[in-house]
């Protein structure tokens, strides 16, 4: 043991004897391309099945291999699933970024670097396990091709001996990751179990990090939310999807395609009872979702802001026209390329509004994997009823990152088709205009190609309310109006926001999607750090309900937290809220990138308030 | 050769096949300019639907933005109607037969709406061989916004204002060809008896069927100087071959001299047959349909008739796998997996 490592011993003694149980965050620092995911998915999944809360994050970079990438691993006992910026453990596997790595964590936590990098010279106040990474690879697998991608697992071994976690957990974990190839499997359970062995005999335990089994993940799953998505539009009844690759929604379309591919095909024929292609770029994506909905099927299309944009005409037929479809949209960083594989909330403004004209969309606002599994049903039900294009908002974070979920819950409700006009509904009616507002709730009755009822045609361009090409004042007025009537209409249609309203509190956040996370856990913060209640409302969609401006108007100062630069949903509400409530408002942003962390909110919440 | 049985007509008025009146397939009528190529294609799709015996309500029409993507409303009046965006109406007609191929497509488009903003879609939809009718009304020029100059537009042509077209023009049905259509077609709006023969053999096919018909505009493409003028095409247009079409279900009576006449048997039974003007044209050869396209528009003619055609492709929902019933009208049953189906895929994240 070299001296330095003695000393920092010393200053960590008291963190040492304290034992810190079932709370920490693994970063394993390596390069994409270089085969760790599978070793941090074990990782990952032991602590799950110890029972343990988790969640796991993946910083990757805008390219196939060779550049930095990090995942981050939060263990909670309380259950705290958001990020946590502050590294309890390092894992140092790039010497590329480990200097920097290392110079960043806070003082008495974790490095387990290879021993070539010499890292315990970086700081004195850290606690360092070398581990000779090449040494203990080269006996356990005799092929050096595969010794890069089986090195990884040595980490998982010197993992489970420092923090306790019972190999039979890791080996489960393994074994289910890589069932199906049995040479991998043998050469990773040996290398997991060289680092157990050489943690053992070689390392002193000295750091205060340990986990234990606890029985808070039993019957939950682990999932990303665009695998949640596209389980949601299986169940929804989808028949038609169309999309375009980007990142980070193309999982969305490619996990729907395994499903699909599995479970939707006719057992009869043993022909697909769906279609799905890879269109040529998003604006044939929309348009042939739109075409699929105009003809009566379930249609939707996935992407993420550059192919919002693209699709901004389109959106504006379908909302004009009066087609149904749902778009996701995992947002990433912006404006234009921006950062294409980190998180943000930047496409709310522009996805609401999106396309010219008055125009303004249903927009759904998942925070967790099961809430985007039943929003995916609910939007489609959604488009149908109000026959428009129906939005889910969802991120990067939430997309591709993995999340711990209860299991997602069969839905009970029958497919709603919505107003669809029946020979009955005709004889009811005597005179069936496409257009027409006969219930008051601004929605008409449609029928579609080859169903034998009453033909209609269908436009972008000005129409009375018998569908008919309409350049006149008054036709225009009341069509855009009784448009705007089945947007007043949803806001019933669509799940109301949470309200944790607290007593005697006088400041309110309002927050919406991944921001929840770093909500919930920042109130503890600020009511146990700093002695400040406050009350929360998360959205779930836009419109919004009627109890968003009783809210605001139930407290002094509201924090609208949010993660893009210029507080595009206050921009919303202040559209929304009656002007007398405005001065209320305040933006807690965050658009760095990086997923939401409780502290950023903390500290500008407390800042804001003069604390 | 197949024999069938001709329709009785039913006594009394002119019916088709399946009894309507040639006034059950005309549309709105026209606010096109008096004299408008765009307005003659209307007139042909109205008779060959009628005299092939479609059921209207059972077609879907629909098109881009331009004078040409208007015409829809002209024809076919019990048909859904769709006029979707400038250049992005294959998407929609895509994602449409996707949904329920139960029912005939026939897309009209303008050469600005597929040769400039739409040229992406149309390479798309000529490389899916989406099942539908997809014609070009080209007139070489953007009417509906007042006479600018489309990639259709010959080099040296000139606008009204004297404005001389330095680009070379796309070949609509050349670059179809190369990008895998199955029919290839160019006609003359003023050509009556050819374009006729054409729709039809369009409705039998089983694919996208491509025709581009040269259609003059009256108000801003007609003066000298345009190679899309009525004057210019019909002293330049030089037909591969004489026409004729039997639909499956007449009989056929044409008696044709063996080796003068190509026979192409189409989709759903019926016959083109092509009396050969130009040598041996074979309509089925990819390269000499090619080489037909580049020597007559070299020599500043425009070569009509069905250029190439390649009935047995399979067409994008076959390729798809998609199942026979319309995927718009599938039961619950067949598209909400059951609960054992939630449940494992849960299983399998746990
Ligand atoms: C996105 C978009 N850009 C431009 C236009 C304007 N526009 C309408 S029709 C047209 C050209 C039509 O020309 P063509 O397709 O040749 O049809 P024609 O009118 O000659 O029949 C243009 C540019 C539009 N409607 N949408
Ligand atoms: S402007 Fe030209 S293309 Fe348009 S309707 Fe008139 S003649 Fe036809």
């Amino acid at each position: 043991m070299t001296p330095p490592e003695l000393a920092v011993q010393e200053a960590t003694a008291e963190r040492a004897v304290r034992r810190v149980v079932n709370d920490l965050c693994i970063q394993v620092a390596t390069v994409n391309g270089s085969g760790s995911q599978t070793a941090n998915l074990v990782l990952l999944r032991a602590l799950f099945q110890m029972g343990i809360p988790v969640s796991g994050k993946n910083l990757f970079p805008s390219n196939i291999a060779g550049l930095p990438t990090w995942f981050t691993i939060r263990a909670s006992r309380h259950g705290y699933i958001g990020r946590k910026k502050e590294i309890d453990v390092l894992v140092a596997m790039n010497l590329e970024t480990a200097r920097e790595d290392v110079l960043a964590m806070e003082p008495g936590s974790v490095v387990l670097y290879d021993e070539t990098f010499k890292l315990n010279a970086v700081r004195d106040d850290l606690i360092f396990y070398p581990v000779p990474f090449d040494r203990l690879v080269a006996p356990v697998c005799p092929d050096a091709k595969l010794r890069k991608l089986v090195r990884n697992m040595i980490y998982d071994g010197v993992l489970a001996r420092l923090l306790g976690i019972d190999l039979a957990y890791m080996d489960k974990a393994l074994t289910r990751q890589l069932a199906k190839k049995a040479k991998a499997l043998t050469l990773n359970q040996a290398a997991l179990g060289a680092g157990f062995e050489f943690a053992a005999t070689s390392l002193e335990k000295r750091d205060p990090f340990v986990v234990e089994p606890m029985g808070a993940t039993a019957g939950k799953i682990l999932v990303e939310g665009n695998a949640a998505a596209a389980i949601g539009a299986m169940m929804a009844g989808v028949t038609v999807v169309t999309w375009y690759p980007i990142t980070p929604s193309s999982s969305v379309c490619e996990t729907l395609t395994t499903y699909m591919r599995k479970y939707r095909m006719d057992k009869d024929t043993g022909k697909a009872t769906f279609a799905i292609v890879q269109a040529e770029d998003e604006l044939s994506a929309l348009g042939m979702a739109l075409g699929a909905g105009w003809m009566g099927a379930r249609s939707m299309t996935a992407t993420s802001g550059p192919g919002i944009s693209l699709m901004s005409e389109f959106t504006g037929l379908g909302y004009y026209a009066e087609i149904p479809t749902v778009i996701f949209d995992v947002q990433r960083v912006g404006p234009s390329t921006g950062l294409p594989t980190r998180t943000a909330q930047g496409d709310i403004l522009s996805t609401a509004l999106l396309s010219h004209g008055d125009t303004r969309h249903p927009m759904y606002l998942p925070c967790s994997v099961s809430e985007v599994y039943e929003m995916a049903i609910d939007a489609f039900d959604l488009a149908e009823r109000l026959q428009t294009p129906v939005f889910v908002m969802s991120d990067l974070d939430l997309g591709m990152n993995t999340w711990m979920s209860d299991p997602f819950r069969y839905p009970d409700k029958p497919l709603d088709r919505g107003k669809r006009l029946t020979t009955d509904k005709l004889a009811e009616l005597g005179d069936w205009g496409r257009y027409k507002d006969v219930d008051g709730d601004g929605i008409p009755y449609r029928t579609t190609p080859g169903d034998g009822l009453p033909v209609y045609f269908c436009r972008g361009s000005g129409h009375n309310e018998h569908g008919q090409y309409s350049e006149r004042a008054a036709d225009y007025v009341a069509n855009i109006d009784r448009i705007n009537r089945k947007f007043q209409t949803a806001r019933a249609l669509m799940p109301p926001a949470v309200v944790d309203a607290v007593q005697g509190a006088r400041i309110g956040i309002i927050g919406y999607g991944t921001s929840h996370w770093g909500i919930l856990e920042s109130r503890d913060q600020l009511r146990l750090e700093a002695g400040v209640e406050s009350s929360y409302l998360r959205l779930r969609a836009f419109p919004f309900g009627p109890e968003v401006a009783d809210f605001v108007a139930a407290h002094d100062r509201v924090y609208v937290v949010e993660q893009n630069r210029d507080g595009q949903m206050a921009g919303l509400l202040k559209l929304d809220l009656d002007a007398t409530l405005l001065h209320r408002l305040r933006s807690v942003l965050h658009y760095d990138g990086m997923p939401l962390d409780a502290r950023t909110v903390t500290n500008e919440i407390l800042t804001q308030e003069g604390r | 050769m197949t024999m069938t049985t001709s329709a009785t007509p039913a006594p009394g008025k002119k019916v088709n096949r399946i009894g309507l009146e040639l006034s059950a397939y005309r549309g709105g009528k026209s606010t096109l300019c008096a004299g408008c190529g765009h307005n003659a294609i209307s007139e042909r799709i109205v008779e060959a639907f009628y005299e092939m015996g479609v059921d209207s309500r059972r077609v879907i029409k629909l098109s881009g933005i331009g004078c040409s993507s208007k015409s829809p409303a002209y024809f076919l009046g019990q048909s859904h109607g769709f006029n979707s965006v400038h250049g992005r109406m294959p998407s929609v007609a895509t994602g449409a037969m996707l949904a329920n191929t139960d029912v005939t497509a026939i897309g009209v488009s303008g050469d600005g709406d597929t040769g400039a903003i739409g040229l992406g879609q149309f390479a798309h939809l000529m490389r899916r061989n989406v099942p539908m009718i997809y014609i070009v009304e080209n007139n070489g020029c953007y009417g509906l916004t007042k006479g600018q100059l489309s990639p259709t537009a010959d080099i040296g042509s000139t606008l009204k204002n004297g404005v001389v077209n330095d680009l070379p023009a796309i070949d609509l049905c050349a670059l179809a060809i190369e990008l895998g259509a199955s029919f290839v077609a160019r006609s003359f709006s003023g050509d009556k008896k050819q374009m006729a023969s054409l729709l039809k053999a369009a409705i039998a096919h089983r694919g996208t069927a491509m025709l581009d018909i040269i259609s003059p505009c009256v108000t801003f493409n007609d003066h000298e100087g345009s190679t899309k003028s009525y004057s210019y095409v019909k002293d330049h247009e030089e037909p591969l071959e004489e026409i004729s079409f039997v639909p499956f279900f007449e009989d056929i009576t044409v008696d044709y001299e063996p080796g003068t006449v190509r026979q192409v048997s189409l989709h759903d039974g019926s016959t083109v047959f092509l009396k050969k003007l130009a040598g041996d044209y074979d309509p089925t050869n990819k390269a000499t349909a090619r080489r037909v396209i580049y020597e007559s528009a070299a020599r500043g003619e425009f070569a009509t008739g069905l250029i190439y055609v390649e009935p047995s492709r399979p067409d994008f929902l076959t390729l798809l796998n998609v199942i026979d019933q319309p995927l718009a009208s599938l039961p619950t049953e067949k598209v909400r997996p059951s609960r054992e189906v939630l449940e494992a895929i849960m299983d399998s994240l746990r």
